[in-house]
């Protein structure tokens, strides 16, 4: 009876959490509902939470002697666990978003690998479907684990230089197929093909060993700039992980809450992968090597370096001005600062806007966060293809911390590595200010024929500074009484 | 009578094809502005992991089952409450001009900001294709 009871409280429970979890994805199509969104679903995840201990009545017998440290150890490892990552995730800076959501995620990944490590050392595995998901979700899960790690060391400065071996991607090849082989061993001889040669639990620490060490393998040869696709790549495959977990678990809840994720991420890859027009096998398995030498035609025209007060007081006079942010800004972490001269520009009757490309920045959409921190209203936040006409007509760009996504040459020259990427057309406007800390190509190694044109002029510096001496220049002028 | 779920291999496929089509339709419609929040809020929807690292534990009968059950649990729960925390944050940052909210600069700010501001038309995305 207490069996039944309990079965069918977790599963109404599991049930209302699975829609809760949709629902509160579902409210994410907008900014206004989308605080609200988060809030739903974290109810429902609560909710499934408190009802999963109602488990310690479903048990078998072997495993009731051991509840009470079940019990223990369980409230323990959330407290811990919970405990942690909420401290964490509550202080870390926004520029640091991006590594905090791959280290999360690979939480999910290493936790989705676990449960199917218990599964397979425990042998409650049945039949060899059981096992073959079993093994998918362990390989995909490890992957997303130790992957992810590497990520987030990569995003954290902890790992400077994208590894480049000659031979790599085919040793990674070699790993993956040894892993799969070895898998395929296992569900050989679990299907009564004789007894392996190897012990199974051996087998078991060598196939999660393969699939730890190919994430990090496949992790370390991709660079900086491609991390918003290889973050989501990695989300994707731990919502996958955790809904193939939880068809060996058999709760619906996990399988539907995995697979929006695995679909969510899948989706957002490919939109990453479509802003930079390369294909998302490319990004993950081929990078911008320094080995191919290229000739780049002639650059005509020269560098203009000239005062941050100058372009700040020049803007002042302008009508319209419209930024485009990239990754130097996070970096500086000079959003607040540019969000004071944006205000002092707005008082003095200068229309501004920013521009995003989508893929600025080291995760889909880091841009518009940081811009968010600072209190730009997300209505003047404009994206790529809403914005890019508007160009022509502007006053001034204003170019922060971005370099390749503003390259006129991927619009013109057929040889260039981003030939073909969309790109913001701040090239178009009638003068550019581009703010650089130096000379230094962008991410793809190319020189970007926009710094020399001839309506561009160069401001060196850290971006937060060179904000700082614009508004001083600025307010220097006397601004209008509503700038104060 | 039992409560006892069972879902069997096609089951789970037509599980897998419907959840998979809502996602992405789901998905579809979120606007490029919340992207990193999307990332980070699916990113807390799969902590719901850590429910079957709770029933992995708690049926646990071998110390080795219970280390790793452990290990599954405090993963998960690592990644539920650090997701929630991340997203809950950013999200509460989105805000509009109008309403007046443009005045306030640093500092943390209250979800009910951007939940009060009037309505902006946000573009929705939809999943393009090359």
């Amino acid at each position: 009876m207490l069996i039944t009871i309990s079965q069918l409280i977790i599963g109404s429970v599991d049930l209302t959490a699975a829609f809760l979890l949709m629902f509160g994805l579902w409210r994410m199509a907008s900014p206004v509902t989308a605080p609200s969104g988060i809030l739903v679903a974290g109810v429902g995840m609560l909710a499934a939470i408190g009802a999963s201990f109602l488990y310690v009545f479903t048990v078998d017998a072997a495993a009731r002697p051991h509840l009470p440290l079940n019990i223990g150890l369980a409230a323990a490892a959330l407290i811990i666990g919970a405990g942690v990552a909420w401290w964490s995730g509550r202080r870390v800076a926004i520029t640091a978003m991006p590594q905090a959501v791959a280290l999360f995620n690979g939480m999910g990944g290493g936790a989705a690998g676990a449960i199917a490590a218990v599964e397979l050392f425990g042998g409650q595995t049945h039949g060899a479907t059981q096992l073959i998901v079993t093994l998918l979700g362990a390989l995909i899960g490890s992957i997303s684990l130790s992957g992810s790690v590497i990520a987030w060391a990569k995003l954290d400065s902890l790992l400077k230089k994208p590894l480049n071996l000659p031979g790599l991607q085919w040793f990674n090849g070699l790993v993956l197929l040894l892993g799969v082989l070895v898998g395929g061993y296992m569900v050989y001889g679990a299907a009564g093909g004789g007894t392996p040669v190897i012990a199974m639990s051996h087998l078991i620490e060598i196939f999660f060993g393969i699939a730890l060490v190919y994430g990090i393998l496949m992790t370390l040869p991709i660079g900086g700039a491609d991390m918003p696709v290889v973050i989501s790549v990695y989300n994707a495959f731990t919502g996958l992980a955790v809904g193939l977990e939880g068809f060996v678990l058999q709760n619906p809840a996990l399988m539907i809450a995995g697979m929006l994720v695995g679909a969510a991420g899948l989706l957002l890859t490919l939109l990453m992968a479509q802003a930079m027009n390369r294909s998302v096998a490319k990004i993950l398995f081929a990078s911008f090597g320094p080995g191919k030498k290229r000739k780049q035609g002639a650059i005509k025209g020269s560098l203009k370096p000239v005062q941050a007060s100058d372009a700040g007081i020049f803007m002042r006079y302008a009508k319209s001005v419209i930024i485009v942010p990239g990754y130097g800004l996070a970096v500086s972490q000079g959003q607040g600062k540019l969000y004071d001269f944006v205000k002092l520009l707005q008082a003095a009757g200068v229309s501004v806007k920013f521009a995003i490309h989508p893929v600025a920045g080291r995760m889909p959409g880091q841009m518009d966060v940081l811009l968010a921190e600072a209190g730009v209203p997300y209505d003047i936040i404009v994206q790529l293809a809403d914005i890019n006409d508007e160009f022509k007509d502007a006053d001034v760009a204003l170019v922060i911390g971005a370099n390749d996504v503003v390259n006129p040459e991927a619009r013109t020259d057929k040889t260039s590595p981003i030939y073909g990427m969309p790109i913001l057309n701040a090239d178009m406007a009638k003068k550019c200010y581009v703010v650089k800390r130096g000379d230094g190509k962008g991410y793809a190694g190319i020189v970007n024929p926009l710094f020399y044109a001839d309506n561009t002029f160069m401001v060196y510096g850290d971006a937060a500074a060179v904000c700082t001496s614009m508004t001083e220049a600025v307010r220097g002028l006397g601004a209008p009484a509503a700038a104060a | 009578m039992s409560y006892q779920i069972h879902i069997d291999g096609f089951v789970a496929l037509y599980i897998f094809m419907v959840t998979a089509f809502a996602g992405w339709v789901i998905i579809g419609r979120v606007p490029a502005i919340l992207h990193t929040p999307l990332m980070s809020g699916s990113n807390f929807v799969h902590g719901i992991v850590v429910v079957g690292g709770l029933f992995t534990l708690l049926s646990a009968s071998t110390p080795l089952e219970q280390t790793i059950g452990f290990v599954a649990v405090l993963l998960g729960a690592g990644n539920v409450a650090g997701g929630f925390a991340v997203t809950q944050r950013m999200l509460a940052m989105f805000k509009t001009s109008g309403h007046g909210s443009v005045h306030a600069t640093h500092g943390v700010r209250h979800a009910k900001s951007a939940k009060h501001a009037a309505p902006a038309a946000v573009k929705s995305i939809s999943p393009k294709k090359t």
